[in-house]
């Protein structure tokens, strides 16, 4: 047992339904207790998503308990592919679920004779992989599943694309700022005049997948999802991956030379330099950010860097390299792949974190005491306590990570984007200080004294004490509506009935 | 709309495939309402995973709630569950050195038939602190229902007898009302008091609206002798045989018959004050049992009504639809009727109809007073199912969980979530103008958007 207050990645079957809902007509089926489709109150309500998400519970409850759940997974396959006539099916247990060790495998075999859409058991241990590893293999097994598929079916395609292609692979619904790096994506390539083969999972149909091997190579920009893909591909059609993340002017560069050279070796003829330093000296703001004087005061700041493996590593590369921030620690949660992360930040920082317990890493901020932070919501939190300014650059996202405006955090426009994070994060604490010289900041005390002096009235114990626990944002109306409605009253007191009387009144 | 309908209501039951929030979140809201305590839940990640993103509240610098992740180890009970929650407990009254610790129990603990009721009494006298144990799974409860099964259990821990020299002190309520005030004049106030058999009123209310109804019982001469839960842990109300009980909310059937059956506490069943309509109904009921005549009762419900006629205005005659989530529907439903509406189907998680019977005949009689047609209820609804209804009876407003707010607006169908109603303060006269706001709120932002001509936005073949 763990006493756990906070959690960095979310349980596997997350990452199983993220990536079936982020295809194009899949539906997911979760073995699960009622109160666990939680997942569909996420993308409804953080994608804004227009459609109901394709994911229905098959509810476990007293009598699957005690009997078992018998028909009922089967007739909710079954009922689905009637209803939704889905291309594919996926069926996925919980951590909670999968405890009770049903025939699940047994399940999808027996729905599978039934249903027109195809039917899987996602194969994922839900004890011992979180969110993330359980996102990766997940799409693995789907996109292994369809190839071999066309292949039974002689369906596979045999040649190349005439020009060069590329398969993005990685974005997926509810992933950090997803959809406008993939769009960044798609226009960095547009100008490297690759053509886009596909893009999965997001969007994706099940249909396309066996398509994936004509092209030239994939590029997998997060470390976290797509990399078991990527493999796969390389290991059964010899397709080379790039798996360098183009976030920041430096490694977007360097993910662009390995493009050319991977693509210059089957046979293309490209030179991307005359691109990259069009780019990094004229089209992106960031480097020159770097150098005007804006910038300057930020050279030797301490800031400190924490979230995923993706996030974290690409941040601190920026951070040290780019702006001459001084990185004090560098810190991901992805325990899991914890050697890569050495490996990438260690030469950029002072010292290497690798913890999921958000208390340590608190303490950690603390005993630092950086001038920024570029964490994750939970470090922003963190740093409101510290007032100390953080950006946010990774998941767990939050409402706050699906902004309606164009924020991508990889390509050239990303740069721009980091850019701006990193400055207005610092500038803000600078302000931040100011105020506190200069005593601007609200207090709680500030707000009582002036909505209890210049009054004619008085308010008693009770009154005043009631008045206190209206939140602080409509506290002064609050108080204006009750003595606007003593005085018409001739009331000289304000208590506690006439508190509420007046509430009552307000709209009579 | 119809003629008065003579019919009895009409129950069905569905499928049971509906979105709901895990009964675990009443954590949420009970933490804060009791300030000395502390809620573990015993449960997977999976739990901790919903609590932080449903309630976004663990984020909070030291909250007084965590969990106890369950590992592969305890599930494989290679672990002694004793040793490691007796290990967890300690370190939480090191940290927080709470009045009480709640465990909640999950789906997984009683899957793995972790004997949490044994453990508890040995654990709490060896570290000497009052364990309560709350089995809020998500298998046999939905959402609001978790704090019935926190409520059941605190209340075979309310004292049975004050120590006299406390008796005063232990009603934290009497205290507010008394604070600063003289020996003399709380005497007085006492005299103010007709005198009936002591009252205890059940169900988790923010404090304001606590003072609030205590208040207008207090205007009929009654007393409240306590609430469960109080604010604090050690200010549970004394609960002696024969004290009557009254519950302020739709969804606490069990502590009713844990009061009734191991309190020997007498049920006063009533409609619940929501809406002035329940209001009412509700203080009307406790005054006829201690046998007091009301006073004013009628006149400041008519007062109340007065005061919403602007919102009235807005939904009069319009239709509302109640997918089913908190099991405050059938009291929602009743007074939104009451405003005028029309409700063809109520969805509900689960319906007792001995606990919700004085709500389900004031329902009843709403409808033929309002001369509308009785709606169906649902228990147990299934969403998929519910949706085609909707599309066919294209309500004015649908009262739904959060997963399908958007996917409906996007097909042109205002709606409201039903969580909204669950911690907005909705109980008595000075909050019915809330409720109206919560539900008229769709329907004004609509009106101004309506001349944009931006009705659906989902193209036609999308699937609903
Ligand atoms: S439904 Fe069960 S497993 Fe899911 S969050 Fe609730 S208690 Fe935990
Ligand atoms: S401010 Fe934002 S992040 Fe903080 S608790 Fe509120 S919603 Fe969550």
């Amino acid at each position: 047992m763990k006493l756990a207050y906070w959690m960095y990645a979310g349980p596997a079957h997350i990452g199983t339904l993220r990536i079936a809902s982020s295809f194009k007509n899949v539906h997911a089926i979760m073995h699960a207790p009622l109160g666990d489709d939680y997942f569909n109150v996420m993308r409804s309500m953080l994608e804004r998503e227009r459609n109901f998400t394709p994911v229905t519970a098959s509810i476990v409850d007293r009598n699957v308990l005690a009997r078992g759940s018998q028909e009922k997974v089967v007739d909710n396959i079954t009922r689905k592919d009637a209803e939704e006539h889905p291309d594919l099916i996926v069926l996925t247990p919980t951590c909670t679920s999968s405890i009770l060790q049903e025939d699940l495998n047994n399940f999808v075999e027996r729905a599978s004779i039934e249903a027109k859409a195809d039917v899987m058991l996602a194969d994922v241990n839900h004890y011992r992989v979180n969110e993330l590893q359980a996102a990766d293999r997940t799409l693995d097994q789907i996109v292994q599943y369809y190839i071999n598929k066309a292949r039974r079916r002689g369906e596979l395609p045999t040649s190349k694309t005439e020009k060069p292609s590329v398969n993005i692979i990685g974005s997926s619904t509810l992933g950090f700022h997803n959809q406008h790096d993939c769009t960044e994506l798609k226009r960095l390539m547009a100008d490297l005049n690759i053509t886009v083969n596909a893009v999965i999972p997001e969007g994706a149909s099940v249909h396309e997948l066996k398509n994936l091997p004509r092209a030239w190579f994939n590029l997998v920009p997060y470390r976290e999802l797509g990399l078991m893909t990527a493999r796969y591909l390389e290991q059964e059609f010899e397709m080379p991956y790039v798996d360098i993340t183009p976030m920041g002017v430096v490694e977007t560069a360097r993910c662009i030379r390995k493009i050319q050279q991977v693509i210059n070796a089957q046979g293309a003829d490209v030179d991307y330099e005359g691109f990259i330093e069009n780019q990094t000296l004229y089209v992106s703001q960031a480097a020159w950010f770097s150098r005007s004087i804006d910038c300057q005061n930020l050279t030797g700041k301490k800031a400190v860097v924490f979230g995923d493996n993706t996030h974290a590593a690409a941040m601190t590369k920026i951070l040290a390299r780019e702006m001459g921030i001084h990185v004090v620690w560098a810190g991901t949660y992805c325990k899991y792949d914890a050697d890569w992360f050495r490996e990438q930040v260690s030469e950029y920082c002072d010292e290497v974190i690798i913890s999921d317990d958000n208390g340590a890493i608190g303490d950690a901020i603390a005993r630092v005491e950086p001038s920024a932070i570029f964490g994750t919501q939970m470090e922003r939190h963190v740093g409101k306590r510290l007032n100390i300014p953080c950006g946010v650059i990774a998941a767990p996202i939050h409402i706050q990570n699906f902004p309606i405006g164009y924020k991508p955090f990889l390509g050239y426009e990303g740069t721009n984007q980091v850019a701006d994070l990193v400055y207005n994060s610092f500038t803000l604490g600078m302000e931040d200080h100011l105020l506190e010289i200069f005593g601007g900041h609200d207090t709680k005390e500030v707000i009582t004294k002036g909505i209890s002096a210049d009054s004619d009235l008085s308010w008693n114990k009770e009154a005043q004490a009631e008045l206190n626990k209206v939140p602080g944002f409509v506290r002064g109306k609050v108080k204006r509506n009750t003595e606007k409605f003593a005085r018409d009253r001739g009331l000289s007191e304000i208590t506690l009935e006439v508190m509420y009387a007046a509430k009552e009144a307000v709209g009579a | 709309m119809s003629v008065a309908q003579t019919e009895a209501l009409n129950f069905e039951c569905e499928t049971g495939n509906y979105h709901t929030f895990c009964p675990i979140s009443c954590v949420a809201w009970l933490y804060q309402k009791i300030e000395d305590s502390f809620f573990l839940v015993i449960g997977t990640k999976t739990c901790g995973y919903f609590l932080q993103n449903a309630m976004g509240v663990m984020i909070f610098a030291e909250p007084r709630y965590a969990m106890a992740e369950l590992e592969e180890g305890d599930i494989s009970a290679q672990l002694n569950d004793y040793d490691e929650l007796k290990r967890l407990c300690e370190q939480i009254k090191r940290d927080r050195n709470p009045s009480v610790i709640v465990w909640i129990g999950t789906c997984t603990t009683e899957i793995i038939k972790m004997d949490l009721e044994g453990l508890a009494p040995k654990l709490e006298s060896e570290i000497g602190i009052p364990i309560v144990v709350a089995r809020a799974n998500g298998l046999d409860y939905a959402f609001t229902q978790g704090e019935d099964t926190v409520l059941a259990a605190m209340a075979v821990r309310c004292p049975d007898k004050a120590p006299e020299a406390e008796k005063n002190d232990r009603n934290a309520i009497q205290k507010l009302l008394h604070f600063g005030k003289k020996k003399e004049e709380v005497a007085q106030e006492e005299s103010e008091y007709v005198d009936h058999p002591p009252l205890v009123l059940f169900g988790s209310l923010p404090d304001p609206v606590v003072t609030q109804l205590t208040l207008e019982l207090k205007k009929q001469g009654i007393k409240v002798s306590g609430w469960l839960p109080a604010k604090r842990y050690t200010e549970l109300p004394v609960l002696e045989e024969g004290y009557y009980v009254a519950g302020v909310n739709p969804f606490l059937s069990r502590t009713a018959t844990t009061l009734m059956r191991r309190r020997k506490c007498k049920l006063i069943g009533a409609p619940f004050p929501i809406g002035p309509d329940g209001s009412r109904a509700w203080i009307e009921k406790i005054c006829s049992v201690f046998g007091v005549t009301p006073q004013g009762l009628e006149e400041r419900e008519a007062q109340i009504w007065a005061s919403l006629e602007d919102y009235l205005q807005l939904i009069r005659g319009k239709s509302v639809f109640f997918m089913g989530d908190n099991l405050l529907e059938i009291s929602l439903a009743r007074f939104l009727i009451r405003c005028g509406m029309t409700v063809p189907e109520i969805g509900i998680p689960y319906m007792d109809k001995r606990y919700q019977a004085a709500e389900l005949a004031l329902l009843e009689k709403t409808c033929q007073e309002m001369g509308v047609s009785l709606p169906k209820i649902v228990e147990k609804p299934d969403n998929y199912n519910q949706i085609q209804r909707i599309k066919d009876l294209q309500p004015d407003l649908v009262i739904t969980g959060m997963a399908h707010a958007n996917p409906l607006e996007a097909r042109g169908i205002n709606t409201k979530w039903s969580v909204e109603f669950t911690f907005a303060q909705i109980h008595g006269f000075t909050n019915a103008r809330d409720i109206l706001e919560l539900v008229t709120r769709p329907l004004r932002r609509n009106n101004n958007l309506k001349d944009l001509g931006w009705e659906k936005l989902v193209k036609e073949e999308a699937k609903v």
